[in-house]
């Protein structure tokens, strides 16, 4: 929500490589609306880092019902979906990269791929969360972890692994609603190599959500997978 | 030009081969971290799955968020929020794991 004001925002500013007023030149410009994007990224580290301290703090005090519970996701759907999240940072950089050489008709075509990809990941993460709704995983009145160790603390899993993957999935709604607005303006011509700021901007963004599941994937799926404390 | 003596982050196409090799390095190290989670390695899987996923955390901020072609700022911001991060995680944890050394009363 604050990096589609963020995004639209610098639109405004610099229409068409227009150079505001209180900046030198373009390049200053665009520099200045980098670190804006920055700086943004780092209170999203904030944001994403608490409930990153608050995963590590409660395995560190239940680490058998963790690692039990860790278990209950499917390994091979994970390895997919973080496939899938790669490829779509892969044609979100090569869109930037279209941007700044001037291939129009290119950067709509790497921005609709994008989306594309980031729908199959929402769509392959609603059915796990279908999956895990329909084995009783869900915390809450007919939470029933079968078959794990220490099950009274494995709803603690279950809640970090809905909140932080959840917060991720918020993350990629945003951006492909941003996408949809790109995506029109992209195809009406309104990036250049000399301004094309909200692309590479939203490219920041895009690549930033990609790195928070890098590490949700291994927290979610991986860790404690084979033996673990037991 | 004051205060504008650093190169900026105007123009930087990065060449095609080394967003193909980022892109590649990424999937290699997915399904590495993935095939290892299964090997029991005891207390070193956590450390295994969390070094790979810090490098390729450090592929796609360097190569697909342009850090490495970026400016002295934009450096100086990224390494003092994984700085602040680090300090967060670090000092919490580092009480949550000594905490049982001593038998502190009401621990």
């Amino acid at each position: 929500m604050d990096s589609q004001a963020a995004v639209v925002s610098s639109e405004a500013d610099a229409p068409h490589g227009h150079v505001e007023h209180h900046f030198e030149d373009a390049a200053q410009q665009k520099d200045a609306a980098t670190v804006g994007m920055w700086v943004f990224l780092v209170t999203e580290v904030m944001f994403f880092g608490g409930m990153f301290l608050a995963y590590f703090a409660y395995r560190q005090a239940y680490p058998a019902a963790f690692a039990s519970a860790s278990n209950k996701t499917v390994l091979l759907i994970g390895a997919t979906n973080t496939s899938v999240l790669i490829c779509s940072s892969l044609t979100m950089a090569f869109a930037v990269r279209c941007a700044a050489i001037g291939k129009k008709n290119l950067i709509v075509l790497f921005l609709v791929l994008t989306m594309l990809l980031g729908g199959v990941f929402l769509g392959v993460k609603t059915y796990e969360y279908h999956d895990k709704w329909v084995h009783h995983e869900v915390p809450g009145h007919n939470f029933d972890c079968e078959g794990c160790v220490d099950a009274g603390h494995t709803p603690l899993f279950f809640s970090l692994y809905f909140g932080m993957t959840g917060l991720h999935a918020v993350h990629m709604i945003v951006g492909i609603g941003i996408l949809f607005f790109l995506i029109r303006k992209a195809s009406k011509g309104a990036y250049t190599p000399e301004w094309h700021t909200p692309v590479e901007l939203f490219g920041l963004y895009w690549h930033f959500i990609d790195i928070v599941w890098i590490f949700l994937f291994p927290l979610f799926y991986l860790i404690d997978r084979s033996g673990g404390p037991k | 030009m004051a205060g504008h003596t650093e190169k900026t982050g105007a123009q930087h196409i990065v060449p095609k081969r080394i967003y193909f090799a980022v892109f590649f390095a990424l999937l290699v190290l997915t399904w590495v971290t993935t095939g290892v989670s299964t090997l029991d390695l005891g207390r070193w899987n956590i450390f295994v799955a969390l070094a790979i996923a810090i490098s390729k955390a450090s592929l796609v901020a360097l190569f697909f968020m342009h850090v490495w072609y970026g400016t002295r700022l934009t450096k100086m911001i990224l390494t003092a929020g994984i700085f602040w991060l680090f300090l967060m995680l670090f000092i919490t944890m580092a009480d949550l794991w000594t905490r049982g050394w001593m038998g502190v009363p009401g621990r």
